[in-house]
């Protein structure tokens, strides 16, 4: 055995540049990276999980009060936002496929339209906090929620209180949601200047796929929080 | 196979807005979460490719994050859930 093969070194084989000199082959590399993109995620798990169960308690203290509130905002626009999202994910893992296969148009093309879809979901997003503004449904010192029966007890009014509540989670978790999507766009935007740039090759496209990985959590937070949300009580 | 993956995500969002406007009782929440979960799973596996991954201490952090979160909601309102007073 001689000494270059004991301690690992292959002189023949190409050093590929894209390769740092502390992991010992490509594959190990890419394995790193995904798992330090895992183990933040993990982090933002907690992070969000933390405002899902609060407003899970609280759904199930104020169960009907919670139902007039979802009732007030739009599902068929979370329903559209969250076709957004999923339209974007694909887009995402097609500029992967595109990065594997030295597809260079598609994968430009896949990754702007990724930013166009997460544009668009921030646009809807927009017009509903809009139309919640104009309807005083925003907390604080003009919020009202006057006389807005209880879904299934037409005899009962929601108590203000308890949906003012509501809507602090509904501002607060989508919102959060919405800050995660714009952090997701400015990730996407290098990305694109990468790749216009032709640092994305079949060898190496990690931090595409990382990028990826982080675009697909903002989107299964959403899967959540649209049926959570919006659809607590919408049966006539 | 990415497009059949989409497809189901989509599909699957269309039965859970539909299905919210049927009545059907305490299983309305069920079946939306369900429905969000195996979403989640589906993207999770396929899109963010954990189908395919061999490294066991990246399950590890996987399943434990899934546990932890299980934790925390689930005792969480196991102890709201079981105060007696009004």
């Amino acid at each position: 055995m001689s000494d270059s093969t004991v301690l690992g070194l292959h002189h023949e084989e190409e050093h590929h540049p894209e390769l740092l000199h502390h992991f010992s082959d490509a594959q190990q590399q890419r394995d790193a990276s995904s798992l330090g993109m895992w183990i933040f995620l993990a982090t933002e798990v907690m992070f969000f999980g933390g405002l899902f169960c609060a407003y899970l308690i609280y759904r199930r203290w104020y169960f009907g009060d919670f139902g007039a509130a979802s009732k007030s905002i739009d599902a068929t626009l979370g329903a559209t936002n969250t076709a957004v999202l999923i339209c974007s994910s694909l887009t995402v893992v097609l500029a992967i496929w595109a990065a594997q296969t030295a597809r260079r148009t598609l994968m430009i093309g896949t990754l702007i339209l990724t930013m166009l879809f997460g544009l668009a979901f921030l646009g809807i997003k927009g017009k509903e906090y809009k139309d919640k503004f104009e309807e005083h449904h925003v907390p604080g010192a003009s919020f009202s929620f006057d006389h807005v029966p209880v879904p299934g007890h037409p005899d009962q009014y929601a108590n203000p209180r308890h949906a003012e509540i509501f809507f602090a989670l509904y501002f607060i978790m989508t919102g959060l949601h919405a800050l995660h999507m714009i952090i997701g766009l400015g990730i996407f935007s290098w990305l694109l200047y990468m790749a216009w740039k032709g640092r994305f090759t079949p060898e190496y496209q990690t931090p595409l796929e990382i990028g990826g990985l982080y675009w697909h959590f903002v989107d299964i937070v959403w899967i959540y929080l649209f049926p959570l949300l919006y659809l607590i009580d919408r049966h006539p | 196979m990415y497009f059949s993956v989409w497809g189901a995500l989509l599909v699957g969002t269309f039965i859970t807005y539909k299905v919210a406007y049927i009545d059907l009782g305490r299983f309305n929440a069920a079946v939306a979460l369900i429905i969000a979960t195996v979403k989640a799973l589906l993207v999770a596996l396929f899109f963010m490719h954990l189908k395919g991954a061999h490294e066991r201490l990246l399950k590890l952090v996987v399943i434990s994050t899934i546990f932890f979160l299980f934790i925390l909601i689930v005792l969480s309102m196991a102890d709201y859930g079981t105060r007696t007073w009004s």
